[in-house]
């Protein structure tokens, strides 16, 4: 069994790797939507099919609604991005972006039947790259690594010194 | 076991055994190691935007062209009410009279209900924001009893309201036109009676000094048109034609990439009318309490040849050349008029049509296929019309230049030509991508779009439903109507005036004759004919 406190340095590097490859996603994504001054996220929401469409369509029916949706996603995308770039707060942003990515899991699932008019760059059936994406953060969830390299290195020292 | 294995892991074996009394050069490094990441981001971002932005300004500087949406019209909102009268509540009537700022208290209601059972419909809303231009209705006429107890009620819907809403004073019902156009607490009109009665009812209007707003096309016939002109001219009245289009935001970026001569050397046009449904290709359905008795069929009939009392002529008037323009007058005439207005055509040399009724064998003798192509020799250029009522195959409009072409729908998107002189440097350097949009402007495009039918689809795809001022979502008919509210208060010309109206009805009538009489046509532009 693989315990936390002694990954071999392959699993380690490959691990952080993993974490900063998710985080410079997230955070790309964060980045070109805030630099978007006509980004929305109104067309996705309202191509959703599923069972949870009436959700996301009912988010896109108010602009009110919807631009707080929109910041959110941003705020969440960029924030989510350096957690896990940095390995600061780095549990946190993986279980943010295990709820993120979720919800754009559910919002367009991969299912028989469903059709989506945006454009989809991959053939997808049930998995998608979201969900692979979702459960690799499921991985860095279990295989934590923000206190090994990562900011959070140097938060636990300092409240370990403290006590 | 441990107890929690997934929690965060402590620093390192020596961090375990024995508190930590200073942290170490090495904790720092492992801390930051991942920071320098940021830093190969951050790099990379700013070399896409350098390329992106480097890009954008060799195309920009090259074209001229802005994204910023054309600047909202200002119109005088002082002054008296003006006085309307309305005259034929069938189809178009309604929905001009909604642009006008009077919906039947029944619509408000099923637009209120829409607006409940889906959020994302916002025409309810979008009608109350509707600006109000000061307008009352103080007469309405059409020779169908239901339709003109409809107008009375939707003229005195003053308020907006649905049926549970006080109306205010209902206007008077005409029993003929004649006895609307002379009354004097009328100031101007707006016609939406069928094609046959464009034309005598706009002359009419005009003899008594009212204002008219007419739907298209202008004319049935020929002869008439040189009457229309003639009456709105002399009697200077603001006549406005039915070209809703002339409103629409992407229409008029277009004009401006057309006067940029972004496209080079135009040679060919393309427009095209596809649809797909019976309500599309005029098989209305009939009203239940239609009969000889609550329709004044004498009066409908007018100058078209006696037929006798039919239900079908009565309601899909324009599936016979008795009282129609057919595609030519119908909808080639608003592709027609966005081209005029962004190219400023003009009536074209020659016109030869063809086509049949091979979808829609009801009766009618207007074709459900159509296709006619204009000659602008003077231009050098060629504008082919092509139409089915039986397929929805969606083909745009598009302007064909030497140096890029352009497709105007809702979406405007200017492309490169592959063989471009004017871009020749530029595509080679890797400047201009001709399989991606050298230039695409999408008014409004955050908002939440929401359009019920297929024929509002393909309304909206042609501009001819929505536009956007602002970024907000407005009746296109609204801004027409506004536009000439605006004219009759200032003296301005509208923008769809009588000139454009004359040069609208030749070119649909050229093209009809060509079809009726199985020839090309030409326009003799000495005279002022077609020959």
């Amino acid at each position: 069994m693989c315990n936390s406190k002694n990954y071999s340095k392959s699993q380690l590097y490959l691990l952080v790797a993993l974490r900063v490859v998710i985080g410079w996603h997230f955070l790309y994504e964060g980045i070109v939507k805030l630099a978007n001054p006509n980004w929305s996220s109104v067309g996705f929401l309202l191509d959703s099919q599923g069972i949870f469409s009436g959700f996301f369509h009912s988010l896109a029916s108010n602009p009110d609604v919807l631009s707080v949706v929109d910041t959110l996603n941003i705020a969440a995308l960029t924030l989510i991005g350096l957690g896990l770039i940095l390995g600061s707060f780095t549990r946190l942003a993986t279980i943010g972006g295990i709820v993120l990515l979720a919800f754009y899991y559910l919002s367009h699932p991969p299912f028989v039947g469903l059709k989506y008019a945006m454009p989809m760059e991959g053939n997808y059936l049930v998995v998608s790259k979201n969900l692979i994406e979702l459960m690799a953060l499921c991985v860095l969830l279990v295989f934590p690594t923000g206190t090994i390299l990562g900011l959070d290195r140097m938060n636990y020292l300092i409240r370990n010194k403290k006590k | 076991m441990e107890k929690d294995k997934n929690k965060e892991p402590q620093p390192g074996k020596q961090s375990v055994e024995k508190p930590l009394k200073s942290i170490k050069r090495r904790d720092v490094l492992k801390s930051l190691a991942t920071v320098p990441v940021l830093g190969v981001l951050a790099y990379n971002w700013w070399r896409k935007k350098r390329r992106e932005n480097f890009l954008n300004n060799q195309i920009s500087k090259e074209l001229g062209l802005s994204y910023e949406a054309p600047p909202a019209p200002v119109y005088a909102k002082n002054g008296k009410p003006v006085r309307l009268g309305l005259i034929g509540f069938g189809i178009r009537g309604p929905q001009i009279a909604r642009g006008a700022g009077f919906m039947h208290p029944e619509e408000v209601d099923k637009l209120k209900q829409s607006a409940k059972e889906n959020p994302n419909d916002t025409r309810y809303k979008n009608f109350l924001e509707q600006e109000n231009l000061n307008l009352v209705v103080n007469g309405i006429c059409d020779v169908f009893d239901v339709y003109a107890e409809r107008a009375i009620q939707t003229g005195a819907n003053i308020n907006r309201v649905g049926t549970d809403g006080k109306p205010g004073k209902k206007p008077k019902r005409y029993r003929t036109y004649k006895e609307l156009l002379a009354a004097d607490d009328i100031d101007a009109v707006i016609i939406a009676a069928p094609d046959h009665w464009h034309g005598p009812m706009t002359i009419e209007a005009a003899k008594h000094g009212k204002h008219v707003y007419c739907e298209k096309p202008m004319t049935w016939t020929v002869p008439e048109t040189y009457e229309v002109v003639k009456a709105v001219k002399e009697n200077n009245i603001i006549f406005q034609l039915g070209h809703q289009g002339r409103q629409t935001e992407s229409y008029v970026k277009a004009k401006e990439a057309i006067e940029k001569n972004i496209l080079g050397k135009i040679t060919l046009i393309e427009v095209t009318t596809n649809r797909n449904s019976p309500n599309g290709a005029w098989v209305y359905p009939i009203h239940p309490k239609a009969g000889p008795k609550t329709i004044d069929w004498k009066q409908f009939i007018g100058q078209a040849p006696w037929h006798d009392f039919s239900l079908e002529r009565f309601f899909r008037w324009r599936c016979w050349w008795d009282y129609s323009t057919g595609l030519s007058g119908d909808l080639l005439t608003h592709e027609y008029d966005a081209m005029n207005q962004i190219l400023g055509l003009g009536i074209p040399d020659s016109a030869t049509s063809s086509g049949g009724i091979y979808y829609y064998k009801d009766g009618r003798t207007v074709p459900d296929v159509l296709h006619t192509v204009f000659e602008f020799s003077k231009k050098g250029l060629s504008l082919v019309y092509s139409a089915t009522l039986a397929s929805n195959k969606d083909r745009g409009k598009i302007i064909m230049g030497h140096d890029a072409s352009m497709e105007i729908g809702r979406i405007l998107t200017i492309k490169a030509d592959r063989e471009s002189t004017r871009y020749k440097g530029k595509i080679k350097d890797g400047l201009i991508d001709p399989d991606l949009p050298l230039y695409s402007y999408i008014p409004g495009r955050k908002n939440v779009d929401a359009v019920t039918s297929a024929t509002e689809q393909y309304f909206a795809d042609r501009g001819l439903l929505y536009t956007y001022r602002g970024g907000k979502r407005v009746d296109t008919t609204h801004l027409h109507v506004s536009e000439w509210i605006n004219s009759i208060r200032t003296g301005k010309q509208p923008s769809c005036n009588i000139d454009q109206g004359f040069e609208e009805a030749m070119t649909a009538h050229m093209g009809t004759i060509a079809y009726k009489e199985k020839r090309r046509v030409f326009w003799d532009r000495d005279n002022q004919k077609i020959v």
